[in-house]
This record gives C-alpha cells, sequence and structure tokens, in this order.
C-alpha cells in the first residue's frame, strides 16, 4: 500500500511528536510512524530534567556558555543562542500542555542543580520528567489528532532523484511492507546507546535514524562524541540519574574518599559529565575501585529526600542489586549514554539531502559538541522538534505530490524476502550484537587510541561481513521480531563504523573524545567538526566543517 | 537456577507445535486459546521472568516474541500474565513466582492476544482517549507559567508515574465483565486532568466520568492497585473522581443514588435496608429498569436470598446519626 502525506515523521519520541505537532498547526498533513507505541518511546526514561534560562537569576548567555564550555567548544554556537534563546518558550508551552512541574513557594516553577551548570536551572518532575513531558505531548497529540502509525518499522528512506520523499516500513501487527510517500521526512528516531554494552538506553535504541540517513547520502556528524554517564548502575547498566548528584550525592571510591576534589575541586561531583566519567575511569585504572565499580553515595541525604525526589533510582537500585540506597552506597561505573553525534543538520532542522530533516538525539545540529550537558538534551529535542516540524511545514507547500514509488517498494519486498529465506548458518543476531557492544565499550569507550581504534574498525568490518549470513528462523508474518532484531543490527554496524572512523580522525582529546596516544586539546588542528558520508562501492568519505564561533573563543576548561 | 518456562503460545497465522491450553473459565469461556510450549533453561539467581524470556529467544528459539525495551518498569511494554496474574515481566524476579521449578507466562484472556505475548493495546489505549486525557487549559499568558502551589502538582505525579502497561486492566474484575467500563488505567488519567488546577473542563469531566461505564461500575476489586508496578493505585483515583462528582452535585446516576441509598440506610436505622436500596440505586420513578429487575427478584425469593420484608432499626441509631453528623458530607 502508499499511503501520502505532507510530512512524515519518522520517531514518536519528544523531538517527533514535536515536529509532528508544529507541522500539523502549521496545516501540513502530518503522519507519524513509530516501531513502539509513542507512550514507549525512550524519551520516557529520561529522569533528571529539562534546562531553560528562566530564572530572573539566570539568563539565556550564561546557559549557552555552560553549554559550549561544557561542549569542549565543539558545538556550533549559532545553534547554541538559538537553543538557549527559546528554551524558556518551549519549556512553558510543555507547562502549559500539562506537564506537572515541581514548583517553588510562590506556585512558579522550581528548579534543581546539574552538572556543568553554573545556575540552577534544571526543571523537573520527580525523577520521571520524560515520562511526564513524553505523556502530555502524546495527550495533546490525541487532542490535536495527529496520525500515528504505532508499531511500524521502517526499513529503509525513499530518496527518488536526490530529494528524500518517504520511508518504506514494515507494519509489524499484519506483517505487511507500505511506502509512506511524502514531500518531506522528519528523522527522529533516537539514540544508538545499544551499540554500546551496557548502556543505559532502552533494547530499541538501535541507531536506526542515524543508519537510515547514512545510507541515503546523508553525513553524519560528531560520531565520535559518544557519551559516557558517570553513574550508571554495576551490571545491568541502568542509568543513577545525574539528579542525585544534583541533589547532593557523593562520588566516593574503596577508601570512601570523595576523589572529585583531585580532579575538578571546584564543581567536585557536579563537574561535566566526560570530566567526571574519565576520573572514574582513572580511579578505577589505579586500583581504587571494588569490583569494575565505584560508589555513589546518597545516604547523607536522608530517607525523606530519596523516596520525594528520587523514587525511580531507589526501585531500580533496590530490584536489581537488592541495595536500599537510604542504607548503602550503590556500585557504579562510566557507561554508553549518548551520542551527541547524529544527522548533520542546520538551525531548521534541514539535512543537506534536499526534503530531509532530522530532530532530537539522532540529529547533529550541533548543540551538544564534544560532550552534551545534563537535562540538555531533552530541550533539544523540543526547540529543534518544533523548528523542523515549522520548517518542513513551510517547505512542502513549494513541493509536488508523487506518483512513482511502487518499484521501490517492491525492491524493499524483495530485499527483506531475501533476508527471510537465508538459511541458517550458525550466525544469529544475538551473538553479533554482543560481540560488537562489547567491542565498542572495550575499544571505543572513555579512552582511546590508535591501535585500540583500528583494532575495532576491522573487527566491525568483520561483523559487518558476518551480518550478511545471519538468518531468522522465525517464519511467522505477524509481528516478526526476529526479523527486526536482523535488520537492527544492520543499522547497529553502521553507526559502529561512523563512530569509529571518526574517532581515528580525530587526532586529539576533546569533550568525549579522550585519546591517551593524543592527550590534549588541539584547536590550531582541530576545532572543526568531522562528518562522514556513505559513498556507495567505496570506503564512507570524511569531510570537515568550521566550528561556528560567535561570542565564546575556546578556552581552557577547568571545574 | 533452573527454571521450566511455560509459554503460552499465538499464532493467527500458523500452526504451532505443543499443547492447546484448556478453554479459560468464564467470564473469558470464548478467548482464543493458546499453545503452551514448555523451555527449559538455566538462570543467574536474580534473574528476572524477562531475562528468561529474553534468553529463549535468543538462544533457543528465535520466534518468541515478547514486547519490552527498558528493562526496567520504564516504558510498560511487557506487562503479562505471570502464573495467572497482571505482573511486569522486567522487575517481576523468577525466583519470587517459581512454583516447584515451573513458572508459567501468557498473554492475559482479558486481551485480544496477536501473537504470543504481544496482545492488543488498541482497545486500552482508546479508553484511554475516550477520557479526553489532555489539559483545556483556563486562560494564561503565553509568556508565563500557570502559578499553582507544588501539593496540587504533587498530588497528580502519583497517576503521572503510569506507564501505560495495561496490567492493570487486564486482571479489572469489572473489565472482565463489562467490556465498556472504562477501567482503572483511563480513569486514574481522567482523574489526572479533573483535578488539575489549570484545567478548564472540570465540571464536564466530572459529569462525563460519572456515566454508565465510569467510575461507578467499578467494583472495589483492588485489583489495580494490588498489581500496578507503579504505585498508581487506580482505585484511589476512581473514589477521589466519586467524591468530586457527588461533591459537584453529578448525583443523578445510579452509582450514587446507591451509594446514597447505602449510607442513608444506615444513617436512618443502622443497618442496611437491601429492599430499598435496588429501587433507590436505579431511581424509585424508572419503572423500567425496576421491572427488569424482577426476575432476578424472583429467583432470590426462591433460593431464600430474599432479604426480610420488614426493616428493623438497630439499638441505639441515634449514635450512628451522631457519627453521621461530626463526619459531615450531603447526609448531614
Ligand atoms: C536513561 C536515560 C536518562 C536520560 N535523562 C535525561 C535527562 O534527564 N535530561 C535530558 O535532557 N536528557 C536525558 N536523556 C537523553 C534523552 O532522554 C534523549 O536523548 C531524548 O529523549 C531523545 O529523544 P528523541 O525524541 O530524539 O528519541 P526517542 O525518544 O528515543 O524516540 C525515538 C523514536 O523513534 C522511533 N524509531 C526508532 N527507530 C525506528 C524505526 N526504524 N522505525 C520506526 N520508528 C523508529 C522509536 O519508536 C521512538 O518513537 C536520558 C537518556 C537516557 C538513556
Ligand atoms: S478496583 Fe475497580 S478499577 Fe480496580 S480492578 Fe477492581 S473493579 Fe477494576
Ligand atoms: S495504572 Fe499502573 S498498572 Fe495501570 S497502566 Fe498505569 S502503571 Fe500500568
Ligand atoms: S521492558 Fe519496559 S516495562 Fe518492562
Amino acid at each position: 500500500m502508499i499511503i501520502d502525506y505532507d510530512v512524515l515523521v519518522l520517531g514518536a519520541g519528544l523531538a517527533g511528536m514535536r515536529a509532528a505537532l508544529e507541522a500539523k498547526r502549521r496545516g501540513a498533513s502530518v503522519g507519524v510512524l513509530s516501531k513502539v507505541h509513542p507512550l514507549r518511546s525512550h524519551s520516557g526514561a529520561a529522569e533528571g530534567g529539562i534546562n531553560a534560562a528562566l530564572d530572573p537569576g539566570d539568563s539565556w548567555e550564561i546557559h549557552a556558555f555552560d553549554t559550549i564550555k561544557g561542549s569542549d567548544y565543539l558545538a556550533d554556537q549559532d545553534a547554541v543562542e538559538i537553543m538557549c534563546r527559546e528554551a524558556p518558550r518551549d519549556l512553558i508551552e510543555m507547562e502549559h500542555m500539562g506537564v506537572v512541574f515541581f514548583r517553588g513557594p510562590d506556585g512558579k516553577l522550581g528548579t534543581r542543580a546539574f552538572g556543568g551548570a553554573s545556575k540552577a536551572r534544571t526543571y523537573f518532575v520527580a525523577d520521571i520528567t520524560g515520562q511526564a513531558l513524553l505523556n502530555a505531548l502524546y495527550d495533546t497529540i490525541l487532542k490535536e489528532g495527529v496520525k500515528t502509525h504505532d508499531e511500524w518499522f521502517a526499513t529503509a528512506l525513499y530518496v527518488p532523484d536526490g530529494t528524500c520523499r518517504g520511508a518504506v516500513a514494515i507494519d509489524m501487527l499484519r506483517g505487511e511492507l507500505h511506502l509512506l510517500r511524502a514531500k518531506a521526512v522528519i528523522l527522529a528516531a533516537g539514540g544508538m546507546g545499544r551499540v554500546y554494552e551496557p548502556s543505559t538506553n532502552a533494547l530499541i535504541c538501535t541507531g536506526d535514524g542515524h543508519a537510515l540517513a547514512y545510507r541515503a547520502g546523508a553525513p553524519l556528524m560528531d560520531m565520535e562524541m559518544v557519551q559516557y554517564h558517570p553513574t550508571t548502575l554495576k551490571g545491568t547498566g541502568f542509568l543513577m540519574t545525574e539528579g542525585a548528584r544534583g541533589e547532593g550525592a557523593y562520588l566516593t571510591n574503596k577508601d570512601g574518599e570523595r576523589f572529585m576534589q583531585r580532579y575538578a575541586p571546584k564543581m567536585m561531583e557536579l563537574a561535566s559529565r566526560d570530566v567526571v566519567s574519565r576520573s572514574e575511569t582513572i580511579e578505577l585504572a589505579e586500583g581504587r575501585g571494588v569490583d569494575g565499580c565505584v560508589y555513589l553515595d546518597l545516604r547523607h541525604l536522608g530517607a525523606e529526600l530519596i523516596h520525594k525526589k528520587l523514587p525511580q533510582i531507589h526501585e531500580i537500585a533496590l530490584n536489581f542489586l537488592g541495595l536500599d540506597m537510604v542504607e548503602v552506597p550503590i556500585p557504579i561505573r562510566p557507561g554508553m549514554h549518548y551520542i551527541m553525534g547524529g544527522v548533520k543538520t542546520d538551525s531548521d532542522g534541514a539535512t543537506p539531502l534536499a526534503g530531509l530533516y532530522a530532530a532530537g538525539e539522532c540529529a547533529c545540529v550541533s548543540v551538544h559538541g564534544g560532550n552534551r550537558l545534563g537535562a540538555n538534551s531533552l530541550l533539544d529535542t523540543l526547540v529543534f522538534g518544533r523548528r523542523a516540524g515549522a520548517h518542513s511545514a513551510d517547505y512542502v507547500k513549494s513541493v509536488k505530490p508523487l506518483e512513482s514509488g511502487e518499484e521501490f517498494l517492491k525492491s524493499e519486498q524483495q530485499r527483506i524476502q531475501a533476508l527471510l529465506d537465508r538459511p541458517y548458518k550458525g550466525e544469529t543476531h544475538a551473538r553479533l550484537r554482543l560481540e560488537l557492544g562489547t567491542l565498542m565499550d572495550d575499544k571505543v569507550g572513555v579512552y582511546r587510541d590508535e591501535a585500540g581504534l583500528q583494532d575495532a574498525l576491522a573487527k566491525v568490518r568483520a561483523i559487518q561481513a558476518r551480518a550478511q549470513s545471519v538468518s531468522v528462523q522465525d517464519k511467522g508474518r505477524i509481528y516478526n521480531q526476529a526479523l527486526l532484531f536482523a535488520l537492527e543490527l544492520d543499522y547497529m554496524i553502521d553507526c559502529a563504523e561512523a563512530t569509529i572512523m571518526s574517532a581515528i580522525e580525530r587526532k586529539e582529546s576533546r569533550g568525549a573524545q579522550a585519546r591517551s596516544d593524543y592527550p590534549k586539546r588541539d584547536d590550531a588542528n582541530w576545532l572543526k567538526h568531522i562528518l562522514v558520508t556513505q559513498t556507495p562501492g567505496a570506503d564512507p568519505k570524511i569531510s570537515y566543517q568550521p566550528v561556528t564561533i560567535t561570542k565564546w573563543q575556546p578556552m581552557e576548561r577547568t571545574y | 537456577m533452573h527454571v521450566k518456562m511455560v509459554v503460552g503460545r499465538y499464532a493467527p497465522d500458523r500452526k504451532l507445535d505443543g499443547e492447546l491450553g484448556a478453554p479459560y473459565p468464564p467470564p473469558y469461556a470464548d478467548k482464543p486459546r493458546k499453545t503452551y510450549q514448555t523451555f527449559e533453561i538455566d538462570l543467574h539467581d536474580e534473574a528476572m521472568v524477562l531475562d528468561g524470556l529474553i534468553h529463549i529467544r535468543e538462544h533457543v528459539d528465535d520466534s518468541l516474541v515478547v514486547r519490552c525495551s527498558c528493562r526496567c518498569a520504564i516504558c510498560g511494554s511487557c506487562a503479562m500474565w505471570v502464573n495467572g496474574h497482571a505482573k511486569l515481566a522486567c522487575t517481576t524476579k523468577m525466583k519470587d513466582v517459581i512454583e516447584n521449578g515451573t513458572v508459567r507466562v501468557e498473554a492475559p484472556p482479558a486481551m485480544m492476544p496477536i501473537r504470543d505475548l504481544v496482545w492488543d493495546m488498541g482497545p486500552f489505549m482508546e479508553k484511554m482517549r475516550s477520557v479526553k486525557p489532555w489539559l483545556e487549559g483556563k486562560p494564561v499568558s503565553p509568556d508565563e507559567e500557570y502559578r499553582v502551589p507544588n501539593e496540587a502538582m504533587d498530588e497528580l505525579v502519583q497517576e503521572v508515574s503510569c506507564i501505560s502497561c495495561g496490567a492493570c486492566l487486564m486482571d479489572c474484575e469489572s473489565y472482565a465483565v463489562n467490556e465498556k467500563f472504562l477501567g482503572p488505567h483511563a480513569l486514574a488519567r481522567a482523574y489526572r486532568y479533573a483535578n488539575d488546577p489549570r484545567d478548564s473542563m472540570q465540571q464536564e469531566r466530572l459529569k462525563e466520568y460519572s456515566d454508565p461505564n465510569g467510575v461507578w461500575d467499578c467494583t472495589h476489586c483492588y485489583e489495580c492497585v494490588h498489581v500496578c508496578p507503579k504505585g498508581v493505585a487506580p482505585l484511589e483515583q476512581i473514589l477521589k473522581i466519586r467524591q468530586m462528582s457527588v461533591a459537584a452535585g453529578y448525583t443523578n446516576n445510579a452509582g450514587t443514588r446507591h451509594a446514597l441509598a447505602f449510607a442513608e440506610s444506615v444513617r436512618d436505622s443502622g443497618r442496611l435496608n437491601e429492599l430499598t436500596l435496588m429501587p433507590k440505586s436505579l431511581g424509585l420513578f424508572n419503572i423500567k429498569a425496576q421491572l427488569q429487575s424482577l426476575p432476578s427478584a424472583f429467583n432470590l425469593l426462591r433460593a431464600g436470598k430474599l432479604p426480610p420484608i420488614i426493616h428493623h432499626k438497630i439499638p441505639g441509631v441515634t449514635r450512628v446519626k451522631a457519627i453521621f453528623k461530626k463526619v459531615g458530607g450531603p447526609l448531614t
């Protein structure tokens, strides 16, 4: 079947729903497609909060400076300015949609402190901020009647004659393949956490959006910038929100020492994430950890505060480790959390590929540069989701409808049938996923070096070759999950390749890229973005783009 | 830990190996039967039920289908029946549910199965949509937030914690016998908006939620409170809507009349007058409904279950009246 829209939004997390809402409000016909029900999107997992300089004592300039400093000066300052200036409006708009934000005594929105920020500007709902935002946005798209295709899985973008005109997707519940034809497509498919194992990300975060754009010829930017969160739970890798440290929790080593005093004496536990993750990694390497972990100590905060403001992480630690954080410190380690890199866009979400927009974690505007500040990502999804929705709604007005697409749908059908028909040769998606994830964590994690990265690239290429013989045993049509997992594995491999290639290219240490063989930041040579573009029949191509600097000249970064 | 996982499987487009399950008891007698397959697996001692299912999917049979994503009770994907009760597979410890080395998982009979453990979310989500779960905001300047006390927001956080997993609806006793009942999840969401100080539609909402299939159709079975993995306690939210709607004067419905008749009888005689309860609940002038209930009355009579015709007051009923006075409310 072929279904037509003006704007097709691929993804129903915060970025996707915000984009859809805006495009609809501006008169476009909008369809949203999501591989899980919108409420199951990973945005719901965001615990800590969302940033905006709303308080009279704060200003968008200070927010912008914190963001740029946090990014290790790799963020594009024009885009950061837009985000920080528009943040208060977007936050208030969400409040008007019904988000039950925490209030101060005067009934106005109240804040908590977050890492890397010089002011307390993080707005929150207990430790379920993402979920509260996701619920409110979903409720609003129900109110406004935005059409969603739930549990539809995108397999490819439709790009006839160099413009993006839709996507092919499997309707999982019925097992049918459809072409969603559109005048513009907004990619909002979220992150790629599962390329690493362990990761704080949900199982659905497999970099589909990154890979779909990459395959369609759009460049991926800043892909070496993979954020490790300093506090992820031992074993499972679940996130212990930064809100915990915002409320005053300590990080301690095996001797009970608050080790951050040796690395960031001013900001202590609330230094920027890359800084804290590296400090922990050094503590571990120098033997001051226990069983590969250091501790997050909340005991002095008291039971009441923990139950009131951090119920979710309390429950998770209790459930998965049997530890009550009211009474004992919780073992944690740095773990893959967020990808700063993504499909390159301008500040309206437009990518270099005509008709293709991107927003949210799969996009790279770039406002996060080398390191994203906590609570800036939810903000990014809303501001740039809205802007992509607005711009695309205008853009489609001058785009003619299309008749073609039948052929493309057929070719996708054949590609997928061929995958289903592959004979079993012993290779499974589950094994390759695990191999890929552990490899990435091991070689492309907090610290990197040339030998390790080259080794990782060779191994990923080998995994790529082996993935060609992964077979799907499930021969059912309806809700064939094994088929999805095989397709996701291919997406993840593409993301891994782009990440490693960019990491090899950047011969300096900046933000999340810490190279033990090039330990210094090198502004003379590397104050620029690295872009990777897939080229048919050849190795992906590397190119550069200068960083936009408006007011803030690069300085040394101390916390 | 060695576990025998008995998995209820379902595939509308294929025949499955294994034993076709017995039909469910009423009220699910006409629901699709599943094929039960047993998998013997080894897991670590702290494993969750979901870990077992993922293990099977990854290492034994890749055609086993289960929705899951976050693995820690955040996304709401993995609600299913574990040993005949609604649970989230990802936070249910295997060792807590295992019985004689066995645990049984399946899609709940209250929901239409799609494939294996995946059930149709359509009706569940439609119930939520039908309570108009969105803010119809009071006028406010676009540049400023609403000014409301933090306590008013805090009061709603309990519902906002709901992850729409469906566990409550799958075990709701009222839903089991009446598919039109809005159900615990939707009504909890309804409360969240009805009691939001920023909302302008409170009156309309309260009226609507008091209609048939709304708050008064809940039978207080407490299942929803018991199974909810996020402490939403839907029944508590339902009871709050009831109070709000009675206070707002939406009493012209069977549910309120029933509650009021119940209380009136206790106030006036110290005990329940079951004979007048029914006509008062249906509405004293609702002759049609009263006639419709006659057959049940005859059945009760035949079985010797009809309450005594002459209703006696208990001694000391004045003291009961005093209690009512002290509590206050519509009956004083
Ligand atoms: C545990 C955790 C806590 C976090 N806490 C915070 C925080 O406190 N503050 C903050 O600012 N940020 C936080 N973040 C980061 C932030 O939550 C995410 O970056 C952000 O929510 C991403 O939103 P999104 O809309 O881009 O993507 P998502 O919400 O991930 O949505 C992606 C959407 O794309 C769809 N999709 C993906 N692939 C396909 C496909 N192939 N076909 C169809 N649909 C597809 C999915 O179904 C989904 O609807 C946190 C992240 C994690 C992991
Ligand atoms: S208490 Fe009411 S809403 Fe909750 S499960 Fe029972 S009947 Fe359903
Ligand atoms: S109320 Fe509880 S059980 Fe019901 S859907 Fe919400 S989280 Fe699930
Ligand atoms: S997997 Fe998300 S709730 Fe169980």
